[in-house]
Formats: structure tokens, C-alpha cells, sequence
């Protein structure tokens, strides 16, 4: 039999039952397009999750005060007081493959300018912070060492407080009032929009540590501490070696801090959504097995109706396997259109589901493909039963089927 | 010479429930390249159970078949499609086309299974000549249910005769249809076979077989006679004098 024949086949059979063909798809639409949709709403939601995790900077590994790891929950992170000053500062002196460290302080607090007042962030950091973060300032410049010693009045301002308190104008070189205290803008940060715990980061006040903890407010603790290891492949040695350091100094019995990378911070943001997509792909391929099932069955029938066609066809010279192959070139011409009408129908859902509630969504190539792939593979593992059967039908018996 | 089919002691039981039917209980038969045979009987004398089995489409249950020199019951499956396909043309009682394909379609289709593997415009050219041979040329593009029964038998006798066979069987090609129309078709299996293909034919009108050179007379099963034809007719001839009468009746 020529190449192209069985298809033709194929379609003509196809066509001349348009609804029973349609509605024996709809299993594999359904499948496939349910498929194409979640795939493309999960990995678009971890895809987002991701591009948070990397917004926290390069590289970074964050201390915590407290222990959260052991013990129970206690109070959040950065709650109980342990870090200091001199850790921040030992780890910078004694852990090897460590760049860059910014002990960390933060509070709310109402803040004026120009006669308008805002309710933001005030944050000690060092003026490492934005090679950690990998933030780049927009306009002027960051703080320097010299002004972390001198406990400057300076301040370097995000695009939402530049927004609220210096409308149309050039902030740096402006006076900011924090808790009655004039602070000199120097900086402006550029837009880094929300995190993954959707808060503003854009909502903030950068000023050196030694400023917000001796002018603002009086503490000898930091909140946190955050550190920029060398490379990625430093990571984990930088962590455990911050671990033994501070275990030493703080020689308290039981751990009072926390170390976290941005690996493990990405496999917690992620693990939800990578929870959902199991789920719906489960569901996804019980869909998919049902619309297999349906394809068996009108297949079973068609072969059944179609006992005298076979018979004929037998009669004139064709074999088992030529009956074989038309059979299943029909199912498996059901199952790929009905995948590719599939991928189409996903595709919009996803599209659809973004444009009302504003979720990213991505198709990975692969999945097209793997939709393509499975779809063919269910024409063919549920065609095969039915055209076996047709194939081994006995020409004589066929014939003479009413 | 060596004959197209040898039949030796052929038998074929039907098992169906309780009771075997004895179809054809011990039939031998040599037919020669080139006869042109009719096979006759009654109803039920198992006629088309015999050009089943010369068909490659049953095998029998008892005695040996040979084609062409060819034991037929050492064939498989896949074999037997073989030969169904490239030497045997089967027209069959109840025609057997394909419902809702067009004429030329059906004609086209055993030269889909055919190892020569033509171009699908040699094919389409080729079952429009075998239509042409039937008459049928301008009734290509029609479907079964748009053709009388007649132009049917045709299409099946068109599609029988595609792959061009050596042999010929056909089973009552001339049931149900008129006068004319039969011996319109007696008159293309006369050129076919002038033209060397051997036939066998199954009829129950004496006077189709007339058109052919050899009669062979089944009952119960069992050859009760296997005679040359003495008085044969020509077709042509006969549908000369069939419109001639029909003329006559007019003018009266
Ligand atoms: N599939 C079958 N199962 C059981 N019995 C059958 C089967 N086919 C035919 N027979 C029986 O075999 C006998 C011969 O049948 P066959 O069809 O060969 O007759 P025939 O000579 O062709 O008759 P007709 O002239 O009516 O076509 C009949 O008695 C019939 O009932
Ligand atoms: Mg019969």
C-alpha cells in the first residue's frame, strides 16, 4: 500500500462521521488542552517565583537571629535579638569566599519631605547592600564607609518614596526628615518592583546601619545579616562555614540563628507551585487516559460496522496488516487532531486565564511537544486492540456479516 | 497443458450448531488455461461455496486444491491475499461494493493493495479503462445506491478485471439483471476470453450458458455433469437480433 493512501483513508472515514469524530475527540481536547493550560499557568507562576528569588541579589546568603529550623517556630525571623555588629564582622574578616556583607536593621516609620509625609521602610545596611542585592542606583550615588563610620545623615531612596514625597523634582541633594532628624538624599535606586512575598521594594529608605542604630532608634542588635558568597559553587561552604563561626561565638547551647541561601529559598517558593502542577498533570493524564477509552470504543464500533468494508477489502487482495494500518492510521489521525485542536484550546485557556487575573503564563516548547507525542501515542495504544481485531476477521465470515 | 485449477476430491462441511452441512462432498475438476466454463445447478447445490474455495477466499475441509501448479492449502493467510489480489478477478453474487466510494474508486481499490505500487494517476487511468470495458466509463464519478443494479454488476465486473487477472470468476453476473443487460456482459466475457483469460462463471440460466464453451452441472454437492457446449451463442449477435425483435414489436 502507497504511503499516503491509508490517510486518505483515513480522513474520508473520518469525514463522513464529522460529529461522531468530533465528539470521540473531545476526550483528547479536553485532555490535552487541560493539560497545555496548567502546565502553562504553573510554570508561568514558577517562572515569576524564580525571577523573585534571583531579585534578592547574587549569590546571597541571608543570617537570621533566631532558630527556626529546630524548636518550633519562634516569633518570625530576624525576631530575637542575637546578631550583632561584630559577627557581621567576623564573618567578613574570617569566612573564606565572601565578597560582600551588609548587617541589616529595619524599621516603619513616618518620614517627610517638601511638607508631604509617608510611612516606609527605614533600613541600616552597609554600603554593600546594593552589589549584594545586585540593585543599581538610578541616579547620585550610594553611601560610603567613611559615612558609616561618621554616622552620617545620609539616605538613598527607592522609586515609591521618590514618588510619594518628590513629585517632579530631582530628590538628590533634598533633606528627608526621619524622627525629627534631617537626612541628606544622595541616591536614588532604580525599580525593582515586588518581592516574593509581594511587598513594594521600591517602598524604602537606605541609610548606614551605624545611623539607624545610634541616631533612630538605640540597639546593639541586627536583624539580619546578609553576605555574598563568591560564586554559586561557594554557596554551601560559605553557609556552613558562617554556621561554625557564629555557633562559636554566640556558644550558646542551642543554635540562635539562622542560615539561608537563595538555593534553599528558591526550593521553598517553588515547591507549592511545583506541588500544583503534579496535581494537575495527574488529573491532566486521567482526562487523557478517559479520552484514549473513548477513541477504543468508537473504534471497536467502527471496525464492527464496517465488518462488510473489511470483508471487501480482504476479498481483493488486501491483508491483515493492511487492515492493520488503516485502523490505526484512524485512530491515531482522531487522537494528533484532537491534540493538536488540544494545544490550540490550552493555549487560549492559559491566554484567557492570564488576561482576566493578571497571572503570567508560559508554554514550554516541550510540552507542545510532549502533548503532540502523547496524543499520538494514545491513537495508537488505543487503536491497536480495534484494528487487530479487524485485522484477523476472516474475509469469508466478513462478507457474509449483515 | 496444465490446468489453471485442479480440484481432487474437494469437500466442504459447514459446522454450524447442531447440524454439519455437507456443501460440496468430492468434487474433481481440471480447467485449462483459456476455457471459458459455467457452472449450473439448483439452489443450494453449492455452487458458490465451490468458487469460494476456487477463489482463495475459503479453504476446503477435505481433498486438494491446486492453481497454477500451486497446492493451495499450504498458502497462508497473507499468500492467499496475494494471489485474491494479482491473479484472480472474483465478481461476486451480491456485487460487494464499497457504499458511499464512487465507481472508480471501488474500481481503483484492489490496485491499492497491489505489490506494483503504481502512481495514483496510473491507477486512476487504469480503473478508467476497466470501466470503458464495461461500458461504465460515464458513470465513473457515481456512487453504488446512484447505479442500477446492472450498471453495479458492471462496476464489480470493471473492478475484477483491474489488476488484470489470468482468471475470471464470477458468481451469477447475470442474476437480476434483463435480457439485454446479461448478454451485454456475456458479450464482454466473450472478448475477455478471446482474449485468453479463463473464466468461470456460475449461472442457473441455460441460456447464459450458451455463451460459454463448458458446462459443468452441480447437485447435491457433487458433479452430475461436466459437458462441452454444442450450440454456442455469440453475443454480438444475439444483441443484434434481441433490437431487431424490439424494432419489430415497435413498428407493429
Ligand atoms: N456459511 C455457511 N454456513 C452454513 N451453511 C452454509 C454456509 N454457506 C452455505 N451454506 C450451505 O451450503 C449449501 C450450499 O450453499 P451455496 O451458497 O454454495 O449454494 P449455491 O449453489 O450458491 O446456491 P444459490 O444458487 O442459491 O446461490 C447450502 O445448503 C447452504 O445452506
Ligand atoms: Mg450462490
Amino acid at each position: 500500500m502507497r504511503i499516503l493512501a491509508p490517510f486518505k483513508l483515513a480522513a474520508r472515514a473520518l469525514r463522513r462521521n464529522k460529529m461522531r469524530s468530533l465528539l470521540t475527540m473531545l476526550g483528547v481536547i479536553i485532555g490535552v488542552g487541560s493539560v497545555i493550560a496548567s502546565v502553562s499557568i504553573t510554570t508561568g507562576a514558577s517562572k515569576q517565583v524564580e525571577d523573585k528569588v534571583a531579585s534578592l541579589g547574587q549569590n546571597v546568603v541571608t543570617v537570621f537571629s533566631g532558630n527556626f529550623t529546630s524548636g518550633g517556630m519562634r516569633g518570625g525571623w530576624g525576631s530575637a535579638p542575637t546578631l550583632t555588629v561584630e559577627d557581621t564582622t567576623a564573618i567578613k574578616n574570617e569566612v573564606a569566599n565572601v565578597v560582600a556583607v551588609s548587617p541589616e536593621v529595619r524599621d516603619r516609620m513616618q518620614i517627610l519631605a517638601n511638607g508631604l509625609n509617608w510611612n516606609t521602610q527605614i533600613q541600616g545596611e552597609s554600603p554593600d547592600y546594593p552589589q549584594i542585592r545586585d540593585w543599581d542606583i538610578a541616579n547620585g550615588a550610594m553611601f560610603t564607609d567613611a559615612d558609616v563610620r561618621s554616622i552620617a545623615k545620609v539616605a538613598v531612596i527607592g522609586k515609591t518614596v521618590v514618588d510619594q514625597l518628590f513629585i517632579n523634582q530631582d530628590p538628590v541633594g533634598e533633606t528627608l526628615i526621619i524622627r525629627n532628624i534631617p537626612f541628606k538624599v544622595v541616591g536614588v535606586l532604580e525599580s525593582k518592583g515586588f518581592n516574593l512575598f509581594g511587598q513594594d521594594q521600591d517602598d524604602i529608605v537606605i541609610i548606614p546601619y551605624t545611623s539607624h542604630m545610634r541616631r533612630i532608634t538605640k540597639r546593639i542588635f541586627v536583624n539580619s545579616i546578609m553576605v555574598q558568597a563568591a560564586s554559586k559553587d561557594a554557596i554551601n561552604q560559605v553557609q556552613d562555614d558562617i554556621t561554625t563561626l557564629l555557633r562559636d561565638r554566640h556558644k550558646s547551647a542551642e543554635q540562635d540563628f539562622t542560615v539561608r541561601t537563595q538555593l534553599e529559598l528558591m526550593a521553598m517558593a517553588t515547591s507549592t507551585t511545583r506541588i500544583m502542577s503534579v496535581l494537575l498533570g495527574a488529573i491532566a493524564s486521567v482526562s487523557l487516559i478517559v479520552g484514549g477509552i473513548g477513541i477504543m470504543n468508537i473504534m471497536l464500533v467502527s471496525v464492527t460496522e464496517r465488518t462488510r468494508e473489511i470483508g471487501i477489502r480482504m476479498a481483493v487482495g488486501a491483508r491483515g496488516r493492511d487492515i492493520l494500518i488503516q485502523f490505526l492510521i484512524e485512530a491515531v489521525t482522531l487522537s494528533a487532531v484532537g491534540g493538536i485542536m488540544g494545544i490550540a484550546l490550552g493555549m487560549a485557556a492559559a491566554k484567557i486565564t492570564s488576561h482576566f487575573t493578571g497571572w503570567p503564563t508560559l508554554t514550554p516548547y516541550a510540552w507542545i511537544g510532549i502533548a503532540c507525542v502523547s496524543s499520538a501515542g494514545i491513537g495508537i495504544v488505543s487503536g491497536f486492540y480495534p484494528a487487530w481485531k479487524a485485522s484477523r476477521l476472516d474475509p469469508i465470515e466478513a462478507l457474509r456479516y449483515e | 497443458m496444465q490446468p489453471v485449477i485442479k480440484l481432487a476430491e474437494i469437500h466442504k462441511v459447514y459446522h454450524t450448531g447442531e447440524v454439519d452441512v455437507h456443501a460440496v462432498r468430492g468434487v474433481s475438476l481440471d480447467i485449462l488455461p483459456g476455457e471459458f466454463v459455467a457452472v449450473m445447478g439448483s439452489s443450494g447445490s453449492g455452487k458458490s461455496t465451490l468458487m469460494n474455495m476456487i477463489g482463495c477466499l475459503d479453504r476446503p475441509t477435505g481433498g486438494t486444491y491446486f492453481l497454477d501448479g500451486l497446492d493451495v492449502s499450504t498458502l497462508d493467510r497473507d499468500q492467499c491475499a496475494k494471489i485474491r489480489n494479482a491473479k484472480i478477478g472474483f465478481v461476486f453474487q451480491g456485487f460487494n461494493l464499497l457504499s458511499r466510494t464512487t465507481a472508480l474508486e471501488n474500481v481503483e481499490m484492489p490496485m491499492l493493495y497491489n505489490h506494483a505500487h503504481l502512481p495514483a494517476a496510473e491507477q486512476k487511468k487504469r480503473a478508467q479503462n476497466s470501466l470503458e470495458l464495461v461500458g461504465l466509463a460515464q458513470r465513473a464519478d457515481h456512487k453504488p445506491n446512484q447505479l442500477s443494479g446492472g450498471q453495479q454488476q458492471r462496476v464489480a465486473i470493471a473492478r475484477a478485471l483491474v489488476n488484470q487477472p489470468s482468471l475470471l470468476l464470477a458468481d451469477e453476473p447475470t442474476g437480476n439483471l434483463d435480457s439485454q443487460t446479461s448478454i451485454e456482459i456475456m458479450g464482454v466475457f466473450q472478448k475477455l476470453n478471446d482474449a485468453g483469460i479463463t473464466i468461470v462463471m456460475v449461472t442457473h440460466e441455460l441460456d447464459i450458458a450458451r455463451y460459454t464453451r463448458r458446462t459443468v452441472i452441480l447437485r447435491d454437492g457433487k458433479i452430475l455433469t461436466d459437458e462441452p457446449v454444442r450450440d454456442r451463442l455469440n453475443a454480438e449477435t444475439e444483441l443484434k437480433n434481441l433490437k431487431q425483435a424490439q424494432e419489430a414489436v415497435r413498428l407493429a
